[in-house]
């Protein structure tokens, strides 16, 4: 039974008792508690179940390395699945549940997997539900489905905020371990900008567990001294409960901050991400002691020996009344005395080396305690709870000498560096055979920026065991100046290597001994993936799948390497270890995405009359990150019928349309001219001031990548027009050429787009509408087709183009944002009397396709070059050169049977569906039927009262009158005649008037 | 009827653990130039900054944006005076000089964790920033710049159409209950 | 994630103020230019593993073009360099030193 003791346990406050339940049980622990702590302070030893045979689990561990002990944290909205017990910490009104149980945590009846394991053996998703195949998809999955996983997730929106902070520092020491607390020290002290991160929420790490002496005084007066040391000094920041996840390229460290898991509801983010650049990233993470194998090593009650004494140190709480402690190590040895000390049972300690005459050992002796040495355990007696082991030879295959009844075992197979942050950014590891695992080779460091090292281990992290050690190579891997601070701890013996106990062991054993406690991976499992041929490392953990669950094997890696290359019969270093990626521990999504949801998922652009649009019901359109309204539906219009509607205004009255997302750039310079000659496709510098020219713009292929109208301001500066959303990317592309090829002509380019609401004023009133402004003379003769003019209008400063996307008379005011609402309100009030009414891109697009203009990404893709859209005029055949005048040239572009723009009129008036092809006549080389075009725009024109298309079709302008058919999805097939692009007014008399 | 002059957040203002609010109207002209501008900032009666610099006082300043770009600040009634009195001054000489007063929106940011709260929108060393220098960076998922008056007090400029992006997020991140104490 | 440092406006920053802009130093080939030079141009890129020069953009910052040498496997970062020249000799001389083996040079 495990217990709460009378006395002891460094991190509770007794005074301060908390209130928790598990499974609907009302428990209680202590301000200090950690989850699993306190529910073994109540006896509660099942917290689990395993993975993929619901065996009954229970803590190994006290740390982040816990494979077992994994809950359901919170309800509602705060639910989370696969929490740690052993690193949750109590607060009052706690609420856990077990997990991947049915009905319940101790009766589940999952565990019949346990009885059919021989059934279950590695990789057997892969041979036994193969055929017949329907079965998979409709039995087998649902079933195992059902039967493997661990926590749901949550169903609720996260009730919790999160947000991310960087941060730069010249060393950043990872862990807050005496190593990591001697690092920063040596750090701060030379002056240096450090930071000092730790995963838990207390400082010092194993050594106030493990004890010993620092310069003379107790561990604990030492770190006490250290951290109030750091805490004063104004070049190091000091954060607890903040896990370092991975070390990236060029110093990039990222952390996560716990900062309201604890106090949940609080007010305060629950997490925080920390992006931190870091100099140079010490490595105080420590080691993690691995479990042993033998039969039966999974039982509620076998903890790491290490565990057992942070339990009971930290927490006076006694896994155990008697205690069976298994080791190769004599730091395991600790724990027994320590459990002798508080009083409790420790029937005998089998050690696996034939000599146990260390300090530890010795100590242990002296106090009475049962030393078997060259012995280990053949198996573990009891179910639910350890009742017993059985003892056997090391050396021989498992027959049992005597057994003795214990309630826990300890057990201790070495310790493993934690190398992960040396590791992410490709710090390479040797295997140190005297000291039994793998650690950082300090020779093959990773490296940053500058080809130096940036990661340096420290302590365990590194290797180096001992208080001593940790404290010198804290010191040293600072470059610390001056003594380091001295450690004392008793003398400790080699470990020896044991990877399976007995070393014989049969299959019956070897299938019971477990290595991936929370996947269950066994013994057996990881000889039968070698067997199979599965003999690289990488290739046996997916396999068996070693290594893959929640706690990434930080228990089970190097044991299943070790059985591996026992298997194989190689050494352990040719085998080599599995990749280790960040994250160190699992990250929280909602740390990654930090402030991005809601209205701050993704920045909108906002036009100066985005409030009006959204307070006239707009049904908005994005356009890159723009919104734009896409129809303004009244009453009970749906937006198909408010397009309708606000077309016909635009052709019988006055249209409005907020155009302030056109891309505006303004390219000024002697050598300005010259320069937009090369831009776009036509000539841009014999352009009179004061007119306005449309343009292509084509990449060094000949591919048509933009479209604008260019307006000449001056002698030496021309305004270009730019497609919505386009303006960033062409901005950018005129300094790319304007920097990288021309650096020497005089030419600048300032992307005006934000500076300038635009308003477009289109159909047949629309001048009437804009004289009712009063200001400017914007008759026909002083402003004709195509030309610009600068003036006011109602009082507010414009200019004004007289360009047409509708093929209706039309005006674009250009106004200065802060002032377009002003302007916009006064047209909607003037508006009114002549049948005015905005209108969004759905109209527009219409309108436009009943002209035949095209639109950059719906008839062009990339591939389309101005003589496929009947462009050919757009393409200057005068000049020397051009931005894709070469890349015309090529053969392919200029063949005739390239897929050409035209109009697509349906024999029965139906709309074509968007992106229907026609097809042609016998199959291609795939057996798929051939095409010959495409609709690149499809709508119904309530001017012509029925469907509308525009398409690319081979030979299409020499193919006016053909009928081609377009398949549509129902399996019905459309009709259409090719004609002319230009439906409506083609002589383009309504625009110019 | 609406204001005739409204800029993109009309004057919002959030008081968290740091204060944001937009200024109003700010006049602003961008100058490129590659020759020598001191003569024409001088026009101005404004120095000309050092590399990512911004100088001046109040209403009037002048900040480095690149080594050809400049961004002049002065009241919002005063540019068409000075776009004048640059391009006089600037005749002959190759330039850009354009009123872009409505191109952007101007966030003051106010409280004595100021820096802290950029710290969490911007991938910059706030920690190493000195009042008056002119960075240009990211905030969040969009182009802004910013400088310290002192050490309490910031402005961040921002394009216009994602002013509401950026009043919101620094709200956000300046909420009572999500102090970091990084640089107290 | 790399951190670079703009020639331009001296800025040391992280990649997310960068925009790449692949291979440097190519040469233009325009009108005239044969089928094999212009389909170079188009399509060839360099993609070593070791040193590569590169272009690239601080979009986010004061806007300017520069270029990089960057070792693509271990992203050691050599040096950048304004647009327009050709890399400086001091860090020719750092290259030289960090990388005696490498063939061909920008």
């Amino acid at each position: 039974m495990s217990t709460r003791l009378a006395r002891g346990g460094r991190l509770i406050d007794r005074s301060a008792p908390l209130d928790f339940t598990f499974d609907g049980a009302k428990l209680r622990g202590y301000e200090g508690d950690t989850l699993a702590s306190a529910l073994l302070a109540n006896g509660r030893m099942l917290m689990g179940r395993s993975f993929k045979y619901h065996r009954p689990r229970g803590p190994v561990a006290s740390g982040v390395e816990e494979p077992n002990a994994l809950v359901n944290l919170g309800l509602g909205a705060r639910s989370e699945p696969n929490v740690r017990a052993t690193t949750t910490e109590l607060f009052d009104g706690l609420t856990a549940t077990s997990q991947n149980r049915w009905p319940s945590l101790a009766f589940d009846l999952g565990a019949v997997n346990g009885a059919m394991s021989r059934l279950l053996p590695a990789g057997f998703y892969y041979k036994t539900f193969m055929f017949p195949r329907q079965f998979w998809k409709h039995l087998f999955e649902p079933v195992i489905r059902h039967s493997a996983g661990l926590g749901r997730p949550p169903r609720d929106r996260d009730a919790d905020r999160y947000e991310q902070i960087h941060a730069f520092c010249d060393v950043l020491v990872a862990g807050g371990g005496v190593a990591g607390l001697s690092a920063a020290l040596a750090a701060a002290r030379r002056g240096l900008r450090v930071m000092l991160l730790e995963q838990g929420a207390g400082w010092g790490g194993r050594a106030p567990v493990d004890g010993g002496t620092i310069d003379g005084e107790p561990v604990e007066t030492w770190i006490r001294n250290a951290v109030q040391a750091l805490e004063s000094l104004e070049n190091v920041t000091m954060r607890v409960r903040c896990m370092v996840a991975g070390v990236h390229d060029h110093g990039y460290v990222l952390a996560e901050e716990r900062i309201a898991d604890h106090t949940p509801g609080d007010g305060r983010p629950r997490r925080r991400l920390w992006r931190i650049r870091a100099g140079r990233v010490i490595a105080a993470t420590g080691a993690l002691e691995r479990p042993l194998a033998f039969a039966g090593n999974d039982r509620p009650g076998v903890l790491l020996a290490s565990a057992v004494r942070d339990y009971l140190v930290n927490w006076a709480v006694s896994p155990g009344d008697r205690t069976v402690v298994v080791t190769n190590t004599d730091d395991a040895y600790r724990t027994a005395i320590a459990l002798h000390e508080a009083g409790l049972s420790v029937p005998v300690v089998l050690d696996l080396r034939e000599r146990a005459d260390g300090a530890l050992p010795q100590q242990a002796r002296a106090l009475g305690l049962r030393i078997e040495t060259g012995k280990g355990i053949a198996g573990v007696l009891g179910r639910n709870r350890v009742t017993g082991v059985q003892i056997c030879l090391q050396a021989g295959e498992g027959a049992v000498l005597e057994t003795v009844d214990c309630d826990a075992v300890a057990m201790s197979g070495g310790w493993s560096p934690v190398v992960h942050l040396w590791s992410h950014c490709g710090g390479k590891l040797l295997w140190d055979e005297a000291a039994t695992m793998f650690r950082p080779d300090p020779a093959r460091p990773p490296t940053g920026a500058d080809g130096a090292p940036m990661v340096a281990c420290a302590g365990a992290a590194s290797g180096a065991l001992g208080l001593a050690e940790c404290l010198a190579g804290g010191h040293a891997s600072a470059g610390g100046t001056g003594p380091a601070p001295v450690g004392v701890t008793p003398d400790e013996a080699a470990t020896e290597p044991v990877w399976i106990m007995p070393q014989g062991a049969p299959v019956a054993l070897r299938d019971k001994m477990w290595l991936d406690f929370q996947n269950d991976v066994k013994v057996s499992d990881i000889q039968l993936a070698a067997r199979e041929g599965f003999t690289s490392v990488e290739h046996a953990k997916r396999y068996t799948t070693l290594g893959m669950a929640t706690d990434q094997g930080k228990m089970s890696n190097i044991n299943g390497i070790a059985v591996l290359s026992q298997a194989l019969d190689e050494a352990i270093p040719q085998v080599g270890t599995t990749t280790f990626r960040p994250p160190y521990t699992p990250v929280t999504f909602g740390a990654l995405a930090g402030e991005a949801r809601d209205g701050l998922f993704q920045p909108l652009r906002r036009t100066p009359l985005h409030d009006w649009h959204e307070a006239h019901g707009a049904v908005w359109e994005p356009v890159g990150l723009w919104r734009r309204p896409h129809a303004y539906p009244l009453g009970g219009e749906t937006t198909e019928q408010a397009i309708r509607r606000e077309v016909l205004a635009v052709r019988q009255a006055v249209g409005m349309l907020d155009a302030s997302t056109l891309g505006k750039i303004l390219v000024q310079g002697p050598d300005a001219g010259r320069f937009l000659d090369m831009m776009y496709s036509n000539v841009m510098s014999g352009l009179p001031i004061g007119r306005c020219r449309y343009g292509l713009m084509l990449n060094e292929q000949g591919f048509v990548m933009d479209d604008g109208v260019v307006a000449r301001l001056s002698e030496d500066s021309w305004l270009c027009h730019t497609t919505s959303g386009g303006s960033d990317r062409i901005h950018a592309w005129m300094e790319d050429w304007l920097q990288c090829e021309w650096p020497e002509w005089q030419v600048f380019a300032l992307n005006l787009t934000e500076q300038f609401g635009q308003i477009t004023i289109a159909g047949p009133r629309a001048r009437d509408l804009l004289e009712t402004l009063g200001g400017m003379d914007l008759s026909s003769g002083a402003l004709p087709c195509m030309a610009w003019a600068e003036g006011e209008l109602a009082g507010v400063p414009v200019r004004v183009y007289r360009i047409s996307f509708t093929g209706e008379l039309s005006f674009e005011l250009a106004v200065p944002a802060n002032r377009v609402r002003a302007l916009w309100d006064r047209l909607v009030a003037e508006g009114a009397a002549l049948g005015a009414q905005p209108h969004g891109t759905g109209a527009l697009h219409v309108l436009r396709a009943e002209k035949g203009f095209i639109i950059v990404g719906d008839e062009t893709d990339g591939t389309v070059t101005p003589h496929d859209l009947n462009m050919g005029w757009a393409v200057s055949r005068k000049k020397a050169d051009f931005i894709g005048k070469r890349g015309l040239e090529r053969v392919a572009l200029s063949a005739a049977d390239r897929w050409r723009l035209v109009g697509l009129e349906t024999l029965d008036g139906a709309v074509l569906p968007e992106g229907a092809y026609a097809v042609a006549d016998g199959l291609n080389a795939n057996g798929q039927r051939n095409t010959q075009g495409r609709v690149t725009s499809t709508y119904y024109s309530p001017t012509l009262k029925r469907g509308i298309a525009l398409g690319l079709v081979r030979h299409g302008p020499e193919r006016l009158g053909e009928v081609l058919e377009f398949p549509t999805t129902e399996g019905t097939r459309i009709r259409a005649r090719i004609v002319d692009p230009v439906v409506y007014d083609k002589e383009g008399a309504r625009q110019n008037v | 009827m609406s204001d005739p002059v409204s800029t993109a957040l009309a004057g919002a203002r959030h008081v968290g653990y740091v204060t944001i609010e937009e200024a109003g109207p700010v006049g602003m002209i961008t100058l490129r130039c590659r020759a020598d501008v001191a003569p024409a900032l001088a026009a101005l009666n404004l120095p000309v900054p050092g590399q990512r610099r911004i100088v001046g006082a109040g209403a009037r300043r002048v900040a480095w944006m690149s080594p050809d770009e400049w961004l002049i600040l002065l009241p919002p009634a005063d540019v068409a005076r000075a776009t004048a009195a640059l391009t006089a001054a600037l005749a002959g000489q190759p330039h850009l000089c354009a009123d872009v007063s409505d191109a952007r929106a101007v966030l003051h940011l106010h409280g004595p964790r100021v820096r802290e709260v950029l710290a969490k929108a911007c991938p910059v060393d706030l920690g190493r920033m000195t009042p008056g220098e002119m960075r240009r960076s990211r905030a969040g998922q969009i182009a802004a710049a910013f400088w310290l008056e002192d050490d309490r007090t910031a402005t961040v400029l921002c394009y216009r159409s994602v002013a509401r992006y950026a009043f919101d997020l620094f709200a956000m991140l300046a909420r009572p209950g999500s102090e970091v104490g990084l640089f107290d | 994630m790399l951190m670079l440092t703009c020639p331009a406006c001296g800025v040391t920053a992280e990649e997310t103020e960068f925009a790449p802009g692949g291979e440097a130093h190519l040469t233009r080939q325009g009108p005239g230019s044969g089928e094999a030079a212009f389909e170079g141009y188009l399509f060839a890129r360099k993609n070593p593993k070791g040193v590569h020069f590169e272009r690239w953009r601080h979009a986010y910052g004061c806007g300017k073009w520069f270029h990089a040498a960057r070792c693509t496997a271990t992203l050691e970062v050599f040096g950048t360099y304004p647009m327009g020249s050709a890399p400086p000799p001091d860090l020719i001389a750092r290259l030289q030193a960090r990388r005696p083996d490498r063939e061909g040079r920008a």
